[in-house]
């Protein structure tokens, strides 16, 4: 077996770098998208599970981890995998106050299961404001809802719990 | 392929085609709307289901072990290669129409992918977790139109009554089960349907209830799909669907 180059750690610190190419204010690790890296005998295999099973992300977020890891020399084999299933609890709380800066608004619990109550008062990411309605359940892509502030009256969107 | 793979690919075929013909239905709706976030609600709808076909087809296309990918399995089928329900082809109609199919569809599949998750089967079992959350979604998406529509106005009423009534002919056979059912059942891989049917029209009548609208009479339920045997719906919905790749086998963009 050929002595790996860069152990796991250093891998993953390099793909910790790669942002969500529909939120590029948050990485893809603290999306919680970036699962696993195991290193094989030819380069490494780094593990991956969608936002939403059609989330049209993934393929641009596979090219760009292979592209970037090539850049240093390694090899990278992209696997998807749907198990466990990714929720909105894995968004780590560094990466929620950046998205609220961003202007959208993170989810407010954790996987909820009853999605009409829990999602009735969602704080506007401008104004701080809770006097907030909703919209319509899906927004500019499959993850966002979308709301609007009855104070300041911007039009935001809000990540859903999931 | 062994007995079981055979089995589970049939199974896997059938939750994909449902996810892919009713997603293309909805992607019909892309700049046709009645309102710019209903235009993006539905299509947001019609890209989960691609997903939700993308991951049972791939799986299908494993289980077989002939090299095809998803696409193959998606473009390269004629009708009666099928396994679709038919409420899933059934045309757009107005928007009481979609919203009715909606409602029959989402949940029925959400009471249906809240047993698969515990099947035996792994892919099954993460495929129905996934798709579970999503399905929530769309539920509560087709629930709130049909209650704005059923207590709305004297005309909405009218139609969601309308597109109620029309589609209920096609609901008995979302429960309709065959060997393929029975045998994964016994290997505790797949869903016993008619544990889902009271479930389902218990919480089909409490929607209608909150939309002062009436159950739909129970009448003659139309079968087939289970067989491949489809409503002349498919045939038009695959002639579009499929035109790029039968006219430009491999093309790639």
């Amino acid at each position: 077996m050929v002595a790996a180059k860069h152990t796991k750690e250093e891998i993953f610190e390099l793909l910790s770098q790669i942002v969500d190419p529909e939120i590029p204010a948050v990485t893809i690790e603290e999306i919680g998208m970036l699962q696993d890296v195991n290193i094989t005998e030819t380069g490494c295999e780094v593990i991956i599970t969608p936002t939403y099973t059609g989330c049209p992300a993934m393929g641009i977020i596979e090219a760009d981890i292979k592209a970037l890891l090539d850049e240093h020399g390694i090899e990278a084999k992209v696997k998807l995998v749907y198990d466990p299933a990714w929720t909105t609890d894995m968004i780590t709380d560094v990466a929620k106050e950046k998205m609220r800066k961003y202007g959208i608004a993170p989810p407010v619990n954790s996987s909820c299961g009853n999605i009409t109550v829990a999602e009735r008062e969602i704080e506007c990411p401008q104004c701080g404001s809770q006097n907030t309605e909703v919209v319509s359940r899906f927004g500019s892509t499959a993850c966002k809802a979308l709301y609007k502030c009855n104070d300041c009256k911007e039009p935001f969107e809000y990540f859903k719990c999931h | 392929m062994t007995d079981i793979n055979q089995l589970k690919y049939s199974y896997s075929l059938r939750l994909g085609d449902n996810a892919w013909i009713l997603s293309h239905r909805l992607a019909e709706w892309c700049s046709n709307g009645p309102i710019l976030e209903e235009d993006l609600a539905l299509t947001n709808l019609a890209l989960d289901l691609i997903g939700r076909a993308q991951g049972f087809y791939k799986y299908a296309a494993e289980l077989e072990g002939k090299g095809k990918s998803e696409d193959d399995i998606a473009y390269r089928r004629n009708e009666r290669q099928y396994f679709n329900n038919l409420i899933m082809e059934m045309p757009n109609g107005n928007f009481a129409d979609t919203i009715a199919r909606q409602l029959y569809v989402s949940v029925f599949e959400y009471y249906f992918f809240r047993e698969l998750k515990n099947s035996k089967d792994e892919t099954f079992a993460a495929l129905a977790a996934k798709t579970l959350k999503e399905v929530k979604y769309h539920m509560a998406h087709a629930a709130d139109w049909t209650i704005r529509l059923g207590d709305g106005t004297e005309e909405s009423h009218k139609k969601m009554q309308k597109a109620l009534n029309e589609l209920w002919m096609y609901t008995g056979e979302l429960f309709e089960m065959n060997d393929v059912d029975s045998e994964l059942m016994a290997q505790g891989v797949s869903v016993d349907l008619s544990m889902l049917k009271p479930k389902w029209e218990q919480h089909i009548i409490d929607v209608l209830k909150e939309a002062t609208l009436a159950q739909p009479e129970d009448i003659y339920m139309q079968t087939g799909s289970r067989q491949g045997i489809h409503t002349e719906h498919l045939g038009h919905i695959l002639g579009d669907m499929q035109y790029l790749q039968r006219a430009y086998p491999d093309a790639k963009w």
